[in-house]
């Protein structure tokens, strides 16, 4: 692993950055949208409080925390798709660039944005519905981890599915996390999900982190299992998933699509 | 007095099937140190290919590929920082100026000096009016000598050259042209040339390897060559090459 080589992407990303106000609105427009439409929704529902305790507290603090592994998803994928548009694979893969170096600098640019999304989203919280997301705790900064965690997950491997099937998939850097949202029960428990449902959010480690911070939230509990759960599955999964991307990257080079996977 | 060389580049057997269809069949060429070898043949002959399979870019079925005496498949990321391509057809990301394109190429190399470095090819290029321009709104023309920059920044041993001169107009493709020999003479470049315009691949090219349909059916200097088929230039080599190659697929 060359260090420079990692950089070189990372600035190659951020000169693109530097100059593109929609790129940047991008990042900042849809989370703020989430927050102001489901703000608003929270403090109408807050009228019923007395019937759904906790109700406030959990639900604005859920919607920061799934917009944190939306944008670390989307932190990989979009910065593999930037490449794409661009044409640049060629160039990138040509060269001494390893595909892990790859993977460490689309990292990188996730953690990037995942800063600055969390930054945006918990001051606005603050100012405009006098929620501090803070107040989960201890607990966040591991709960943070394994989100992104999760959302890097997702985003490797639909990567690898962009990689693989070509541009006409690139639809799905955008809509294959939403297919995880319902397992991830984000704003509502497990139990309310169907039996056979249950089964597949359970190995999802979103699921067992938002159970763990409703359990902070409503009793206060350590939610020492959940969260075990969370780590257990995510190294898994991402053994599973660099394997997939290796493999995928394998397949695409026999073939010859990393040359046309633009066109 | 001759006495051999050890290649830069080494193919052996080099195929690439692509389900029943063969588009590279056991091609077999070295590249000499300090040679331009060009790579002749007619759309689909297999010359994209080769060089995708050069640059690593595309895993052969069969075959061997050595460069510097190193293996590609298990010595990629040595034998590419010493390698480097260019391609009318590829572009460099758009919204980059042209200079910020070339630092992020000279870090991706792990270049030392690299103010100096991208200083001195943008002036070998003649690049300074444009060198703050954002990539997508140069020219055509531009398009390619940032191209070509790219290619000479890293200052490789071997240098891929896909039709580099396609899109310039004869003063800058002939200012081009001028500047690959000199690289030739003064660093020891070699280079693997591919184009269409026959009288460039006569001036440019040592030697010329030429494919038909993934095989290749002739090499050597482009006056042994002509003299081979019994035509009166290359160009006619290539048409007749070209128009049996046509014949034969639609029959």
């Amino acid at each position: 692993m060359k260090l420079h080589r990692v950089t070189a992407l990372i600035f190659r990303h951020l000169y693109l950055y530097r100059r593109s106000l929609p790129r940047i609105m991008e990042i900042f427009y849809w989370p703020f949208l989430d927050l102001v439409i489901w703000g608003f929704i929270t403090l109408y529902l807050a009228r019923y409080q007395p019937q759904l305790p906790g109700f406030v507290t959990f639900f604005l603090g859920a919607l920061i925390l799934w917009d944190i592994l939306f944008r670390a998803q989307q932190g990989i994928t979009i910065t593999f798709l930037e490449e794409l548009w661009a044409r640049n694979l060629m160039n990138l893969f040509a060269s001494p660039l390893k595909p892990s170096e790859f993977l460490v600098a689309t990292i990188a640019m996730s953690i990037m944005k995942v800063t600055a999304v969390s930054i945006v989203m918990a001051v606005c919280a603050l100012v405009f519905y006098s929620y501090n997301v803070l107040m989960i705790g201890l607990w966040l900064g591991p709960f943070i981890l394994n989100l992104v965690v999760t959302g890097w997950i997702i985003g490797v491997f639909t990567t690898s599915l962009i990689m693989r099937f070509g541009q006409e998939a690139e639809v799905l850097a955008w809509s294959m996390v939403f297919l995880f949202q319902p397992i991830s029960c984000v704003f509502y428990p497990l139990e309310v999900l169907p039996a056979w449902l249950q089964g597949i959010a359970w190995v999802n480690p979103a699921a067992h982190i938002f159970e763990g911070m409703r359990a902070v939230l409503t009793t206060g509990q350590a939610p020492l299992g959940d969260l075990a759960w969370a780590v257990g599955l995510n190294g898994v999964l991402v053994i599973g998933v660099v394997g997939w991307f290796y493999r995928t990257m394998a397949y695409c080079k026999d073939q010859g699509l990393l040359v046309r996977v633009g066109e | 007095m001759s006495f051999m060389v050890n290649p830069v580049l080494k193919v052996s057997q080099l195929t690439k099937r692509f389900g029943d269809f063969t588009a590279v069949d056991g091609v077999s060429f070295e590249i000499r140190p300090g040679e331009i070898l060009g790579l002749l043949g007619p759309n689909g002959a297999g010359k994209t290919t080769t060089i995708q399979m050069l640059l690593g870019l595309v895993t052969p079925t069969s075959g061997m590929i050595e460069v510097f005496g190193l293996d590609l498949s298990t010595h990629r990321e040595e034998i590419l920082q010493q390698v480097n391509f260019s391609s009318t057809y590829i572009s460099m990301p758009q919204a980059l100026t042209v200079e910020e394109n070339l630092w992020v190429v000279a870090r991706l190399y792990g270049l030392s000096d690299l103010a100096q470095r991208i200083d001195r090819v943008v002036r070998k290029l003649e690049m300074e009016e444009f060198r703050r321009k954002v990539t997508r709104k140069l020219s055509s023309g531009q398009m390619t000598r940032l191209a070509l920059a790219k290619a000479i920044l890293t200052e490789p041993r071997i240098l891929f050259l896909d039709e580099p001169t396609a899109s310039l107009d004869p003063d800058v493709a002939n200012k081009i042209r001028g500047l690959l020999k000199d690289e030739q003479r003064s660093s020891g470049l070699s280079i693997l040339y591919t184009s269409h315009n026959m009288r460039e691949m006569e001036e440019m090219s040592d030697r010329i390897v030429f494919l038909q349909r993934g095989r290749l059916v002739a090499e050597g200097t482009a006056q042994a060559i002509v003299d081979r088929f019994g035509q009166t230039d290359l160009e006619e080599v290539f048409l007749k090459l070209a128009r049996e190659s046509t014949v034969s697929m639609s029959s």
